[in-house]
């Protein structure tokens, strides 16, 4: 189907990193079953280095792909790399995203920052709450489908 | 092994129909409104296809228009119903929740000039009565416009019955039996019907051609204005070779109508049987009076458009009422019409199955789609809240 690029439906059918962790460092979720799109992220975190990293998604084979993706980008980097990851990043690794299932890419960005985060304030590890501003989902996936 | 099995979305057209289109392209080619003899020999084929199309119906051939459609006839009977209504001052409009968007969106821009409009609630066992329509009957109601049957669910509605109300009370009733024609039994007199929009490709016919039956007396109004073509009430050199096509196919379809609804029926039912034991899902639609090739379920903690990519994948063509499929933020109005939340409207998947579809081909059906299912569910986050109970099942 030419819907998706090759890459995505490699990594929606073959999924990297899928399951959770026990404890984790920090764990995010993003997205609401009402919209169709569900995305958690959980992350073991030594000495500031991203050691394991597991996902679970309700939603378009996009955003399997793209959380997919998204952990195979931060799994073993620091937390700081993790933090700069871009959801443009995450779709140009895709070799692209249909224009209206960009959010996907979106979410996996902000269920990553929202991991980040938990673990920051877990820890008290002081941060920049302007880098976890957070897209009302709603309105996001209107402006995609142009509703 | 590939299983088309979306033929409520369109139909692989039929070798007959196939043969009865060819010589109308390249020998039987004059306009059918040219006075030479070519013109006229397509004349001929065109007025004895308006008499077969007529007799499959049970109605006059003068009553069958041709159309591009099945949308261009729903547009065509409710605009001409609304205008008819609106020179006695009756500007009311009974309809159903769960129509096909050509019926709802001709409704909303109606409503805009000032119609009022009923949707008639369909959340009981996912279907109305006639009785509804009773209630909803008023002096000033110039038309009652229910589908026959509906393409996502499968619902058969009571027609006959709905066709003796509107009789009785002398309202106008027109059906959209784009999803019946050709798979259930149909006359339009018998029945009460007094407009009925069909369209080719969905019994094996071609795409872009279909009628309006419209009874005799009530008047109809141009959508598409230009020549005198169709006794002056639809313009455009007619889609000769569409048209011998679609007569060829309804021929066809109404030739073998009992043993090819007694096949589908049963293929129909085993597939729902099949699915019916993956746990947390559910049957759309009336399970009892159901169109013969439609199954349409709803499968709880995953989302349709992964569903279908993955049954494509495995040779499975399917549709689902997702969000993605609908194209905007929320699922289906259908399934939202007969009360689905959106978190497991999302979950939807349709199969439509037709006469071409096998015994084989269901099994496949039925051993991919559990496999797919809970492949989605074991990745994904809400059947992992629903297994744990932190959210609670709804199906
Ligand atoms: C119930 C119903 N009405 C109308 C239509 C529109 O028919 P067509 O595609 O011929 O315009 C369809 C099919 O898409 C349908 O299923």
């Amino acid at each position: 189907m030419a819907l998706y690029s090759e890459k995505v439906m490699d990594h929606f059918t073959n999924p990297r990193n899928v399951g959770v962790i026990e404890n984790a460092s920090g764990v995010g979720e993003v997205g609401n079953a009402k919209c169709g799109d569900i995305m958690k992220i959980y992350l073991q975190i030594e000495n500031e280095i991203i050691v394991d990293v597991k996902f679970e998604t309700f939603g378009y084979g996009s955003a399997i792909a793209s959380s997919s993706m998204a952990t195979e980008m931060i799994k073993g980097k620091s937390i700081h790399e993790a933090m700069a990851l871009t959801n443009k990043a995450v779709a140009e690794a895709l070799d692209g995203l249909p224009a209206h299932k960009l959010h996907c890419s979106v979410l996996a960005e902000e269920a990553i920052k929202n991991a980040l985060k938990d673990y920051f304030d877990k820890n008290n590890i002081p941060y920049d709450h302007e880098q976890f501003k957070e897209t009302d989902h709603d309105d996001l996936h209107a402006q995609v489908h142009g509703e | 092994m590939q299983v088309y099995a979306d033929n409520a979305a369109t139909t692989r057209m039929s070798q007959v129909a196939v043969d009865a289109m060819m010589p109308y392209f390249t020998n039987v080619y004059g306009n059918p409104s040219s006075l030479h003899s070519a013109g006229q020999e397509a004349k001929e084929a065109l007025e004895d296809a308006r008499a077969r199309v007529a007799k499959c119906l049970g109605c006059e051939p003068r009553e069958i228009y041709f159309t591009s459609g099945g949308s261009e006839a729903d547009n065509q009977a409710i605009i001409s119903a609304a205008r008819f209504g609106a020179r006695k001052g009756k500007k009311h409009i009974i309809s159903t929740a769960f129509e096909h968007h050509a019926v709802l969106h001709t409704l909303n821009k109606l409503e805009k000039e000032g119609f009022e409009v009923t949707l008639l609630d369909v959340s009981q066992g996912h279907n109305i009565t006639a009785q509804q329509v009773r209630e909803a009957i008023r002096p000033d109601t110039c038309l009652v416009t229910t589908m026959y049957a509906n393409n996502e669910i499968g619902s058969v509605l009571p027609i006959a019955e709905i066709g003796a109300v509107c009789k009785a009370a002398g309202v106008p009733f027109h059906t959209d039996a784009v999803q019946a024609v050709g798979h259930i039994h149909i006359d339009v007199k018998a029945q009460n019907i007094d407009m009925l929009s069909l369209s080719a490709h969905k019994f094996h016919g071609p795409k872009g051609v279909g009628a309006l039956y419209c009874r005799r007396g009530l008047p109809l109004t141009n959508v598409i204005e230009g020549g005198a073509q169709e006794r002056g009430k639809r313009a455009g050199t007619e889609n000769l070779p569409g048209i011998m096509g679609m007569v060829a196919a309804l021929e066809d379809a109404v030739a073998h109508l009992d043993e090819n609804m007694a096949r589908v029926t049963a293929l129909r039912d085993k597939l729902i049987a099949g699915l019916s034991q993956v746990p947390h899902s559910a049957l759309n639609g009336d399970p009892v009076n159901r169109l013969p090739g439609n199954v349409s379920f709803c499968f709880e903690g995953i989302e349709g458009e992964s569903l279908l990519l993955l049954l494509d994948m495995k040779g499975v063509q399917a549709s689902s009422g997702s969000a993605c499929t609908s194209g905007s933020l929320d699922p289906s109005h259908v399934l939202l019409a007969i009360g689905r939340v959106h978190d497991v409207a999302h979950g939807s998947l349709r199969l439509s199955l037709s006469e071409y579809n096998t015994e084989e081909e269901v099994d496949h059906i039925l051993e991919v789609v559990p496999q797919v299912v809970s492949y989605l569910r074991n990745i994904s986050p809400v059947w992992r809240d629903l297994q744990t109970g932190k959210r609670t099942y709804i199906l």
